[in-house]
């Protein structure tokens, strides 16, 4: 019975779906008022509608339904129940409803938010919202049917890929799909203007919460599912240039660059165009990444020929989207008058030049990822690109940004004093230079650089927040006072850039990683990074469903125990999977990682790493979410703006 | 200190990223297992996805490994040992794809993009819009009243 009112209110949301896509826009194109009212209740009803059919669902595995064939496949009654719920969200059909829910939910959140937007405005952006969106519910509908039912149904499920059974994971793709989705807002708000025919100011400072929002998910997302890498794969990667994190990098950097752009539109009501272009752009990225990835297309033009229906369903809606508004674009933005004119060194300029590198290395990202296919397609070739490549070319491409960006918020609006701008960063610059020779002397140049460049982004950041209080030259009251009346939106802007580069600091000082492999028989003890790892035992240890060695190993430095860590390695009965759970003792400035191997000759075989600054990869990602909330919390975004509450939303 | 130095391998590495299952698989020579790891990580583990040799689990990854520090203990450059394998599995095998005429667009992507973005510039530039003109004599007076009156 559950299974099926989540069919049919999957049904009901598609019926939702094509009349928020249709009536709206409608209403909107004939100002009809009473069409473009029922916009908002049109979002919520898909909402409503697709969030019972996902509950279902979730429900359906709560309870270990089997005769569901979704369930069956991918959930196993022993599983943990909260791997049974988020397990609804980790496979093929489960996450393309997900999907839609969540951009049903964006829909809805422009509607509840979106009270003080012109009418026509509004419903034009529920309404290509819904259009964006209804050819996937209707995918969901017709070709991936969660709810299909299995008879006879099994005793019990198949299980879910016990490499998905892991706390960080299962809280990974609600925050990487709201970040991939969110940007579906930005882009609504684009082809909107694009219909409408104008943008403004307004325009920019009603898209900049939505895109900032959206921004802090997926920072967050992409953050976590390079976390989980490393600790959950256990090879102590953290990055690995696999088209599934490139189609998740790539929205993000044209993500940043939009964000970057839309605040000169609000500020300066310069780069209209191109700020309407970056937002089709980036939610096309997040479109092709999605499912694209999914279909398995960039692994292997074969993986298409297994399921053709699928992916040419896929294919074809792809196409109307991405085509369609850049078609609309075309056709469009010449419309779009230009105005706010500035010099190249301002703070205009120096936005600019964060959108063509940001963009750059997302072209070369984009290239890299699909070249192979295009190779074995036109050239008849097979290659393949991996992380050597995207390691040379991104590097060099990064470095100016990073160099740019330290100075870009000291410069003025309109026209800027570059050299007063440098004198201010004098002591960054030094200290950064230190910084880099020091490492040069104990690693190789390319990280060296980008420890220089850590360091010159960090301290840029603090003297730009030094500068912005007047620190030392006027009494410390009154600096604490001005630091407390600073706006929120420099302050995000500092914090973040200060995060960014805890992150690059932490990538950087992975280069002066220690890594050793050793067989330990019990009581044995090997050295590595001055630290001592002694193997106690290998114990038996069983789990709700798999079976579990354990290692004990005492890990102390000259003597004195530093920690005890367990890494175990778990045999799981029903996929006949066995994963290696790594073990991880941080203290903010080192891991100590370890990793149980095979057993033989009565020792054990041990991975063992010491990480220098690795925590700061994923810390200094944090911090970069968290100074995008306190840019969303600033005062001008809310007052006479639609978002007042896109804070709260995104807390 | 029974037995500690005897099963303990030295791994001073560039990269983090190995997946040795084996320590009896590394060379004895640290120098040498260096270069081994540095050459391994530009091979692609083939039945595997995006993963190099080094990072990946899989038995033919294993095996490659061992080909790869077989032919660097027989004192073959790294230059060789890659050729070796491309001759044999194709440059599917290298993860940083070679420079030649089919792969010409993938390297040169960050030149093109980076091109693009400029003459983007430069073409807004040229057709921006013309600066307002300068403020007329009587637009200055009547400027200047209106700032006296604040």
């Amino acid at each position: 019975m559950i299974p099926e009112l989540g069919h049919f209110t999957l049904a009901l949301g598609v019926a939702f779906g094509f009349a928020q896509a249709f009536l709206p826009l409608w209403g909107a194109a004939r100002g009809d008022a009473r069409l473009m009212q029922a916009a908002p209740a049109l979002a919520l009803g898909q909402f409503l509608a697709l969030g019972t059919s996902f509950f279902c669902l979730a429900w359906s595995s709560a309870v270990s339904d089997f005769s569901v064939l979704n369930v069956a496949e991918n959930s196993n009654s022993l599983e943990p129940l909260i791997y049974k719920i988020t397990g609804s969200w980790g496979n093929h059909e489960g996450s393309i409803l997900f999907w839609c829910l969540i951009l049903s939910l964006c829909g809805a959140a422009v509607a509840a938010f979106g009270g003080n937007l012109p009418s026509s405005l509004r419903a034009r952006v529920i309404g290509v919202l819904g259009a964006a969106g209804v050819g996937f519910a209707l995918f969901a509908l017709l070709e991936s049917d969660p709810f299909l039912r299995l008879w006879p149904p099994p005793v019990d499920g198949r299980d879910l890929n016990p490499l998905l059974q892991d706390p960080g994971l299962a809280m990974h793709p609600p925050i990487l799909y709201t970040g991939y989705v969110g940007f579906a807002v930005p882009f609504a708000f684009a082809v909107a203007a694009l219909l409408e025919g104008r943008i403004d100011a307004a325009w920019g400072r009603w898209v900049r919460p939505w895109t900032l929002a959206a921004w802090c998910f997926l920072t967050g997302g992409i953050a976590l599912g390079s976390w989980w890498a490393y600790y959950e794969l256990g090879w102590g990667g953290f990055w690995f240039w696999d088209p599934v994190e490139n189609a998740s990098l790539l929205p993000w950097l044209t993500g940043t660059a939009l964000l970057h752009s839309a605040l000169v539109v609000e500020k300066r009501e310069a780069l209209k165009v191109w700020t309407v272009l970056l937002a089709i752009c980036t939610f096309s990225l997040s479109l092709s990444g999605t499912f694209l990835v999914r279909s398995g297309i960039l692994n292997s033009v074969h993986a298409f020929a297994n399921d053709p229906a699928r992916g040419v369903f896929i294919l074809v809606l792809l196409g109307l989207v991405v085509g369609g508004s850049l078609l609309l674009f075309g056709l469009r933005a010449p419309v779009l008058a230009a105005s706010g004119i500035f010099a190249p060194v301002s703070r205009e300029g120096a936005l600019v030049l964060n959108n063509i590198l940001l963009c750059s290395i997302a072209a070369v990202v984009l290239t890299g990822t699909t070249y192979p296919l295009f190779a074995d397609l036109l050239l008849g070739e097979k290659l393949s690109v991996g992380a050597p490549f995207f390691n040379a070319t991104v590097f060099p491409l990064a470095m100016p940004l990073f160099a740019a960006m330290a100075v870009g918020p000291m410069l003025s609006w309109k026209r800027a004093d570059l050299g007063a701008a440098l004198m201010k960063l004098w002591w960054a610059a030094l200290v950064a230079a230190v910084a880099g020779v020091v490492m040069a002397t104990r690693a190789a140049l390319l990280p060296a650089l980008a420890f220089a460049a850590a360091a010159w982004l960090i301290l840029g950041a603090l003297a730009d927040l030094i500068e912005r209080v007047r620190l030392f030259r006027i009494p410390l009251g009154a600096s604490a006072r001005r630091l407390m009346g600073l706006s929120r939106g420099s302050l995000g802007t500092t914090i973040a850039h200060a995060g960014l580069g805890v992150t690059i600091a932490g990538i950087a000082a992975m280069s002066l990683a220690h890594a050793a492999i050793v067989l330990l028989h019990p009581g044995e003890t090997a050295k590595l990074g001055g630290y001592d790892w002694q193997l106690v035992n290998v114990h038996d240890a069983d789990g709700p469903n798999y079976a579990a060695r354990v290692a004990t190993i005492r890990i102390s430095r000259d003597g004195r125990l530093v920690t005890v860590l367990a890494p175990e390695r778990r045999s799981f009965p029903v996929q006949q999977i066995t994963t290696t759970e790594a073990k991880i003792s941080t203290n903010g400035l080192r891991d100590l990682y370890a990793v149980l191997g095979e057993e033989r000759d009565g020792g054990a075989v041990l991975r063992l790493h010491v990480n220098p600054l690795a925590p700061w990869i994923w810390f200094g990602a944090l911090i970069m979410a968290v100074g995008g909330m306190v840019s969303l919390a600033d005062r001008r975004l809310r007052v006479g703006a639609p978002a007042r509450r896109a804070a709260v939303a995104a807390a | 200190m029974r037995g500690v130095l005897a099963l303990v391998l030295w791994l001073l590495l560039a990269g983090p990223a190995f997946a040795i299952s084996d320590p009896a698989e590394a060379l004895p020579d640290p120098a040498q297992e260096a270069r081994a790891v540095a050459i391994g990580q530009q091979l692609r583990c083939l039945v595997c996805q995006n993963e190099s040799i080094e990072d990946s689990g899989a038995d033919l990854a294993r095996d490659l490994r061992r080909i790869v520090r077989q032919q660097v203990a027989a004192g073959r450059s790294n230059r060789e040992v890659i050729a070796w394998l491309v001759a044999r599995y194709g440059n599917f095998v290298r993860l940083r794809p070679p420079f030649e005429t089919g792969t010409l667009l993938l390297w040169g992507s960050p030149v093109l993009a980076l091109a693009a973005g400029g003459g983007a510039v430069l073409l807004a530039r040229r057709n921006r819009p013309a600066p307002p003109p300068p403020l007329s004599a009587a637009e200055r007076d009547r400027l200047r009243q209106l700032l006296d009156r604040t």
